[in-house]
């Protein structure tokens, strides 16, 4: 560790300034005009280009930084940035320092270790690509959903028939009960006849049979019959039964009186049913929500809500082998007497971690957390690559935004100059934060 | 120096070797992919400008000819264009009247593609107006099938529907005021066309994983969607250049399985297709640069492609018969009919930052109003703010 370093006497001879200040300059001058050359001057004349307009012609004053503040799209990234700063680095700091003290007691440590540090040796927008396809809203496509659909279905069965829908000339969407309900109200004693579309024919569960009118039940029995089938023929009418049209099985059925439920029933094969003791009065038919369904597709991962926690989990992998390696490394350079004398103290394993492996790795979980928290203040490839086009907008970060106005979009290098100072602005309190400590840790 | 790379550049450099026979002249191409713009301007600013480019958006041509990069055209190019394509081919190539540019390849934008399949189960024809175009998809729907892929996730997919729509309801002569803002985006035309746009995106029943779904559907999916194994959906709105991503991703047929119909019109018997296209513009005025131009804007340059396979030229010296698939052949056929109601693509033509940019301007806003097709109000108000701070009004 740099603290443990004895002190350089070249500091004793630096403090006798006036022998050694001509010669000093004279070899300092190649690095200090490097630095005036690619950081200075690029840096200050960022500062001055962020005070004219996109054409670089007009001086405009603070007008870029006003918009900067009033733009929808740019406030989401500073927010998003925001985010990502609280959460990404702490998260990977963590991970790291679980995993690294983990492995160090497994005996394919190296071997685990090498895994975890894998991803790093994917480009950024390599591992983009291929987080764009796992959160995929496509269960077919994406391997995060198909896993989620798999697992909910074998909890719940999907419905019969979702997307199915009844011509609207007999029965409409019913907003208080769900699925749908007739548009006038039937004596039992009637037959009801009511057609649907929505489902492929070759969808039909195979049991299915052609559908038939069945005979109005006896006037004494107070039931009601009826018959649902799928009205697609081609050549037929619609909203008549033609031959060759199919009942839809198992369908419920249920007959509502004052907004209540009074029977219910499913649908044979031929798509027939009948409604048993329908009490005296005025009904309508109602199908039941749950025939209709939607199956479960799991979650729309990429969506304007999960993007920008989907892209931290990405990060997060691919990060996290960083952290590992760093820490694991500083684990290694504790003084193992330290560890022991604890342990001899009578202290439990999770007391030797709080009170005496933290302490001692603090310094160098503060350089992962730093770096990793500049890493993320500059991150684009990620969120460029995974959000889909129409939610990069709601997912973008800071970095990202400044190419999008800078050079993606026309070329306002004003506003993406005041976005690069703002980021700078950002980093600066990490900068001197590093600094200040490592003048500390100098003797 | 031009856009085309792989089979294209192949394809191009057959053509040059057609005039290098005949001239003597030699031409060497090279080419530069997506980042033409970039390249080009780099050459020109290091004076080691091309003698020819080749340029595939409208507004580049006017943003080199007004930093005096470009040449304008000899009388005897001009009149080549003049006896092969139609004079809108010549003024798309102009700026401010002075002709620049010479059309090669162009890409008709008004089609829609669809799965011969699908449609031969409910014995669909294809449409031939908008109110027949709905009838077909809500009877699709009414099957089971879903109508439309709808590549949501691409914004220009979104504005390239928008602009048939709008030249459909509103008519050449709105279209050409509209692209140059003379009329603003708040215009009675635009809610038409928007709320024409709402009778198809309103709908979750008529697009594939319905609004969600298609937003987060990318382009070369959408066209997979419906020609792949199991098709999601029957329709693809899109440029000739689907063709070659059936071929390329799926095992479908194009001209068998995948077969294309005009962008319905609202009323029959109109021809108005929106366009794309790279066009030629010379850097200086040598003769064999300007000799190359003329030859590029005959019938022979476009035949010798036309052969290849994987190209439309609006040259009305060319039928059907040239070209080495029937599909593309009636696709051409149909550029050179519609004559001068070919209008170039509306967002090509706009400051990049309003007509070509994810997350932003015209994609952002028509994303947007794919999410919540009833805000006709909003997304119109949210266009012209967008368009005036593009144009630099504001």
């Amino acid at each position: 560790m740099p603290h443990d370093l004895p002190s350089d006497p070249a500091d004793h001879r630096a403090s006798r300034p006036r022998r050694v200040l001509g010669p000093a300059i004279l070899f300092l001058l190649p690095a200090l005009l490097f630095l005036a050359v690619f950081l200075l001057y690029p840096a200050a004349y960022s500062v001055v280009r962020s005070l004219y307009d996109a054409s670089g012609a007009r001086f405009v004053g603070f007008d870029n930084y006003a918009h900067m503040f009033t733009d929808d799209r740019t406030l989401t990234a500073i927010r998003n940035t925001g985010i990502w700063v609280l959460v990404a680095p702490a998260l990977v700091t963590g991970l790291g320092l679980v995993f690294a003290v983990l492995t160090e007691h497994v005996r394919w440590a190296t071997a685990f270790r090498v895994l975890l540090f894998m991803p790093m040796a994917i480009s950024l927008f390599a591992s983009g690509i291929v987080f764009r396809l796992v959160y995929d809203e496509n269960p077919g496509r994406g391997v995060v959903n198909a896993a989620m659909v798999s697992v909910h279905d074998a909890f719940s069965t999907p419905s019969e028939y979702p997307g199915a829908a009844p011509r609207e000339a007999f029965l409409l969407p019913d907003t208080t009960l769900g699925g749908f309900s007739g548009t006038h109200t039937h004596e039992p004693g009637r037959v009801v006849e009511l057609p649907m579309v929505g489902v492929r024919p070759d969808d039909l569960p195979e049991q299915a049979s052609p559908a038939s009118v069945p005979e109005p039940a006896d006037p004494f029995d107070n039931a009601v019959r009826g018959v649902v089938w799928l009205d697609v023929d081609l050549d037929g009418d619609p909203g008549v039964l033609d031959d060759g049209e199919y009942g839809m099985p198992r369908m419920t059925v249920q007959a509502v009186q004052d907004g209540r439920v009074v029977a219910s029933t499913t649908t044979g094969d031929d798509g027939r049913f009948t409604l048993p003791r329908t009490p005296p009065g005025e009904y309508t038919i109602h199908l039941a929500a749950d025939n209709f369904t939607e199956p479960f597709r799991g979650l729309t991962w990429l969506g304007p809500t999960l993007v920008t926690p989907v892209l931290i989990s990405s990060w997060v992998w691919i990060m996290t082998g960083f952290a590992v390696t760093f820490i694991a490394a500083g684990l290694t350079a504790i003084p193992r007497d330290a560890l022991e004398a604890a342990r001899v103290d009578g202290a439990t394993e999770w007391q030797v971690f709080r009170k005496v492996t933290i302490p001692l790795l603090g310094p160098l979980l503060l350089v992962v957390f730093v770096t990793l928290t500049i890493n993320v203040l500059k991150i684009f490839d990620l969120v460029f690559v995974i959000a889909p086009g129409s939610v990069q907008s709601d997912a973008g970060v800071i970095a990202l935004r400044m190419w999008q106005v800078s050079f993606g979009a026309g070329g306002d290098q004003g506003l993406g100059s005041a976005l690069v100072v703002l980021l700078m602005v950002l980093v600066l309190p990490i900068m001197y934060f590093n600094i200040r400590r490592f003048r500390r840790e100098r003797p | 120096m031009g856009p085309w790379a792989g089979d294209e550049q192949r394809a191009f450099e057959r053509v040059l070797a057609v005039f290098e026979e005949r001239t003597g002249v030699t031409v060497s191409y090279s080419g530069a992919g997506d980042d033409l713009q970039t390249l080009l301007q780099t050459r020109i600013q290091g004076g080691d400008e091309p003698d020819v480019a080749l340029i595939p958006q409208a507004g580049l041509i006017e943003h080199f000819a007004d930093e005096g990069a470009l040449v304008p055209l000899t009388t005897d190019v001009v009149d080549a264009l003049d006896e092969n394509m139609a004079g809108a081919w010549t003024g798309f190539g102009s700026v401010e009247g002075t002709p620049y540019g010479v059309y090669l390849k162009v890409a008709d934008k008004s089609l829609v593609w669809y799965n011969d399949a699908l449609f031969a189960e409910i014995g669909a024809v294809p449409p031939r107006t908008w109110d027949e175009f709905l009838e077909l998809s809500n009877d699709l729907a009414d099957i089971g099938v879903s109508p439309l892929s709808i590549a949501g996730a691409d914004g220009w997919v979104l504005t390239d529907w928008f602009e048939n729509v709008y030249l459909r309801t509103a008519g050449p002569r709105m279209y050409d005021r509209l692209g140059r803002h003379e009329i603003p985006w708040t215009d009675p035309s635009v809610e038409v066309a928007l709320e024409t746009l709402a009778q198809v995106w309103g709908q979750d029943r008529l697009m594939s994983g319905g609004r969600g779904g298609a937003l987060q559907t990318d382009f070369p999916t959408s066209v997979v969607d419906v020609y792949g194994d199991d098709p999601d959906a029957a329709m693809v709105v899109g440029a000739d250049f689907i063709g070659g991503v059936v071929i390329a991703g799926t095992n479908a047929t194009v001209g068998d399985d995948a077969r294309v119909f005009p962008f319905p019109p609202m009323e029959e018997g109109d021809d108005s297709v929106v366009v794309a296209g790279d066009a030629a513009v010379a850097m200086n005025d040598r003769a064999a640069t300007m000799e190359l131009l003329r030859f590029l804007a005959g019938a022979d340059a476009a035949g010798e492609w036309a052969a290849i396979g994987g190209f439309v030229s609006p040259n009305r010296h060319l039928t059907a018969d040239d070209y080495a698939d029937p599909v593309t052949g009636r696709v051409a056929e149909r550029v050179v009919r519609a004559g001068d109601g070919v209008r170039f693509d509306l967002s090509d033509q706009q400051p990049t930052v309003f007509g070509a940019t994810v997350g932003d301007g015209m994609w952002q806003t028509l994303q947007d109003f794919l999410r919540d097709p009833s805000d006709v109000e909003g997304t119109m108000s949210r266009l012209e703010e967008e368009a005036t701070h593009a144009y630099g009004e504001g």
